[in-house]
């Protein structure tokens, strides 16, 4: 039985579906400036400054299963509450097809555990095109983004140093913290091979930037959002201030299945099911803003059938799902002899890396197009599952204080006493990458099979190209010439083309982009340059579906910056009654 | 602002989760915007996770037997010494007996591996692995703790045993007493102010000078951050 829940004549002024980034700061601007917002969230409530949602400061014993990741899927204590696979909301694969689907079921969404690496994109990134003829250029570039990053900049706070890099531009930074020792190890090493370390740039408040939010005090655990807001979360940053300030409505276990249309193709509004019973509703709105993961938007659009839009919304030339595309990874690890037997003192940092390279080697003529930068790790960090395991192939690598390397696998004292002096000794890097957006590489409808609501589900079609398979390979030397240049011994064998060079499966780095990308032609793209449907006027798109192309940085920051854009690009549009 | 005054202002500004009004019509119906499924129990689990770690709790995988057997091997692998306690009294019996039910993988080589070293101390000994004396049991823990020189006939026992090893190593020290014998002194607020100069010495390195000026300043992470128009931190 479907329930007309909003009397008729009642309707907000803009629908906003999913609450993480894109979602989340579409609910801040909107609001601000009048409007009456309703946020739609498939997930439940969520505020890790509620004692029952707080999984931060917890000692790994507080869980019967020591932090592993069985449940979820970054570990017990991780905040995100969804994953690879959620019972009931299955999704499929085309033919020699790989691609997993990683979803946050929360208010928030992702931004809840993600790493908080916070890059811009560059003045090359939104042009690519124009340097290696693949793929397909932004219609807008750098410096129409820019004054929308130094606004978030300053809204959220990010750490960073300014080093004046072309393509790394600089924005309004917090002072980063200092490094962790092995990231000094890192960086004396790569001085000497010239690849450059600079320090980190991530989304953790080392100073307030408001009175409304915490400080970060440095344990490391960003993952598992923090109790003191000192890192940002779509959720409490945006949405709950938001809900504070204007007229904003939250709806969480909504599963949102279509944006409804009238009869001359506009939107008016989404239809979804909820989770207490299982009934469908209807919410009605002058503006549909979609922001529920590329993926999820995307699919919510080829849903919204109807005689006026009989292939989906914003799909009448077929683009919506094309180009789907995730960030390129490999990994690699080594031991360095000098940090065994260390001295112990608290280094558990903020959460993440204090110091990355940036891609050092545009414009240098590789057998590959776009590039990578590199993300280091190690230290003393907190055991949790795992912990002290692969003593039976790494054990040789502790010597005694005679210098007799030690025995693989063996029990006792001894075993114990050199797990004590391997702790904090490894360090590991991870390449993430620009892929190639392919037209090849989309989600379509699979007309099939259903979730438990009812709801078509989702179908993959991706392979990786040799443009990101060669581009894995040199992340891999690069990795040996890094440990080789901090005398660490390395850890595993270098892959090969047998295991496509180490490079991660489509879908696992969770950079997911480009399923509804902005374009000036409407016959090759979805979105108009303002995000906007070309064939819908009052439906936006704020999640990482615009994107023509996702350079080798993380896309949050993008995706605030072109909600924040997208979001006053909807006000004056309603003020001057275009939509 | 310190972390208490932090955690005060943001809790007096949280929200409940009650029931709103939706709309004033006539057809209008109370819904819950944001209903409510149960409660969030320890360590911030969802209702589904509670009722799943309950679940993985209510059955017992080891029999008294295998339990008695685990206890011995546990020991072995990780003993008390000057340092701290043994893996028994750090409780890891416990907590294999729930991963065996968590990553059901585990079961099989985890039940016949036991059943193993009994077979093994059958034919050498005519005896149970329980009831051989401890220099009875590291013969032939000897014959499957190293890897590398183990016989190619006993590497169902090598690979059972790596298999123990992990879980024990990994269970002791995500322990309490696992984390005093390591000294880890974090998972607690504080103030990084980078390597303790000490450290610095020992390892002959130094925070790069270039950024004196840019790291943070521990001494006024409580202060309001501003910048001027070309993005320069002025306060």
């Amino acid at each position: 039985m479907s329930i007309q829940i909003q009397s008729s004549g009642e309707e907000y002024d803009a629908i906003i579906v999913g609450s993480g980034a894109g979602g989340g700061m579409a609910s801040k601007i909107l609001s601000e400036a009048g409007l009456s917002v309703a946020v739609v969230e498939a997930g439940a409530d969520f505020d890790p400054a509620l004692e029952e949602h707080r999984t931060q400061l917890r000692f790994p014993w507080e869980s019967p299963r020591r932090g592993a990741g069985t449940v979820r899927a970054f570990g017990d204590f991780d905040a995100a509450i969804g994953g690879w696979d959620i019972e009931g909301e299955p999704y499929t694969r085309g033919k020699d097809s790989e691609f997993d689907w990683f979803r946050s079921r929360m208010l928030g969404g992702r931004t809840n555990h993600w790493g908080r690496i916070s890059l811009r994109f560059g003045p090359l990134d939104f042009k690519r095109k124009d340097m290696d003829g693949l793929g397909d250029n932004w219609p807008i570039g750098y410096d129409d983004v820019k004054p929308y990053y130094d606004r978030v900049d300053r809204l959220i706070g990010v750490f960073g140093s300014k080093e004046g890099i072309h393509n790394e531009p600089d924005g309004f930074f917090l002072p980063p913290p200092k490094p962790r020792l092995h990231e000094l190890y890192v960086k004396k090493g790569t001085n000497k091979i010239n690849i450059p370390v600079i320090p980190s740039r991530l989304s953790i408040l080392t100073r307030p930037v408001s009175n409304e939010r915490g400080v970060c005090f440095f344990c490391s655990q960003c993952n598992r959002a923090c109790q003191v807001y000192a890192d940002f979360s779509a959720g409490t940053c945006l949405v709950k201030p938001a809900m504070k300030k204007g007229q904003v409505d939250l709806y969480t276990h909504a599963m949102v299945r279509k944006v409804t249309t009238n009869d001359k193709g506009e939107a008016t509004g989404v239809s979804y099911v909820s989770k207490a019973d299982m009934k469908e509703y209807k919410l009605r709105s002058r503006v549909v803003v979609l922001g529920a993961s590329a993926c999820e938007s995307a699919r919510i659009m080829m849903n919204s059938t109807s005689k006026t839009h009989p292939n989906g919304l914003g799909n009448s030339t077929g683009y919506v799902g094309r180009y789907l595309h995730d960030s390129t990874g490999a990994d690699r690890m080594g031991i360095l002899p000098e940090l065994m037997d260390r001295d112990r003192y608290n280094e558990d940092g903020v959460g993440g890396l204090h110091v990355y390279t940036p891609w050092w080697l545009n414009e240098k003529n590789l057998d590959f197009a776009r590039g990578y930068h590199i993300e280091y790790w190690g230290g003393m960090s907190m055991p949790s599952y795992g912990f002290g395991g692969g003593m039976d192939t790494m054990r040789q690598h502790i010597k005694d204080e005679f210098g007799n390397p030690s025995v693989n696998g063996g029990y006792g004292a001894g075993l114990k006493k050199d797990i004590r002096t391997f702790y904090g000794s490894t360090v590991g890097m991870s390449g993430r990458g620009e892929s190639i957006p392919q037209y090849s590489n989309y989600c379509e409808i699979d007309k099939s099979v259903v979730d438990k609501y009812g709801i078509p589900v989702l179908k993959f079609h991706y392979k990786w190209t040799d443009q990101e398979l060669k581009q894995a390979k040199h992340m891999h030397d690069t990795f040996e010439e890094v440990l080789t240049s901090m005398g660490a011994t390395i850890l595993g064998k270098k892959p090969g083309p047998e295991s496509q060079y180490g490079l991660h499966k489509p879908g696992r780095i969770i950079h997911e982009v480009g399923t509804t990308r902005m374009g000036d032609d409407p016959n090759t793209s979805v979105l108009n340059k303002y995000s906007q449907a070309h064939d819908c006027k009052n439906l936006f798109v704020v999640d990482g579906g615009p994107f023509v192309s996702q350079a080798d940085k993380n896309p949050t920051w993008t995706i605030l910056a072109l909600s924040m854009r997208t979001s006053e690009y909807i006000v004056d549009q309603l003020k001057k009654k275009n939509i | 602002m310190n972390r208490r005054e932090n955690l005060k202002l943001l809790l007096a500004g949280s929200f409940g989760t009650g029931l709103i009004l939706s709309g004033c019509g006539s057809e209008t119906e109370k819904i819950a915007h944001q209903p409510a499924f149960g409660e969030f129990g320890s360590y911030g689990r969802t209702p589904e996770e509670i009722k799943h770690n309950e679940l993985l709790k209510s059955t017992t995988f080891f029999t008294e037997e295998e339990r008695k057997k685990l206890d011995i091997l546990v020991d072995i692998i990780i003993p008390a010494d000057e340092t701290s306690g043994s893996a028994t009294d750090a409780g890891v019996p416990d907590f294999i007996e729930f991963m065996m039910k968590d990553i059901p993988d585990y079961q099989t080589p985890m039940r016949g591996g036991l059943l193993w070293l009994d077979h093994k101390a059958d034919e050498y000994f005519e005896k149970k692995f329980v009831d051989l004396t401890q220099e009875q049991r590291l013969q032939i823990i000897d014959e499957i703790a190293y890897p590398d020189t183990a016989k190619p006939e006993v590497q169902a026992g090598v690979r059972f045993f790596n298999m123990l090893r992990n879980l024990t190593a990994t269970g002791f020290f995500t322990s309490e007493e696992g984390f005093k014998d390591l000294g880890y002194v974090g998972n607690r607020p504080n103030a990084w102010d980078g390597v303790p100069e000490e450290v610095l010495a020992k390892h002959g390195l130094e925070n790069d000078p270039k950024y004196k000026d840019v790291y943070l300043d521990i001494a006024t992470r409580g202060d309001l951050a501003q910048w001027d128009d070309e993005g320069n931190l002025i306060a």
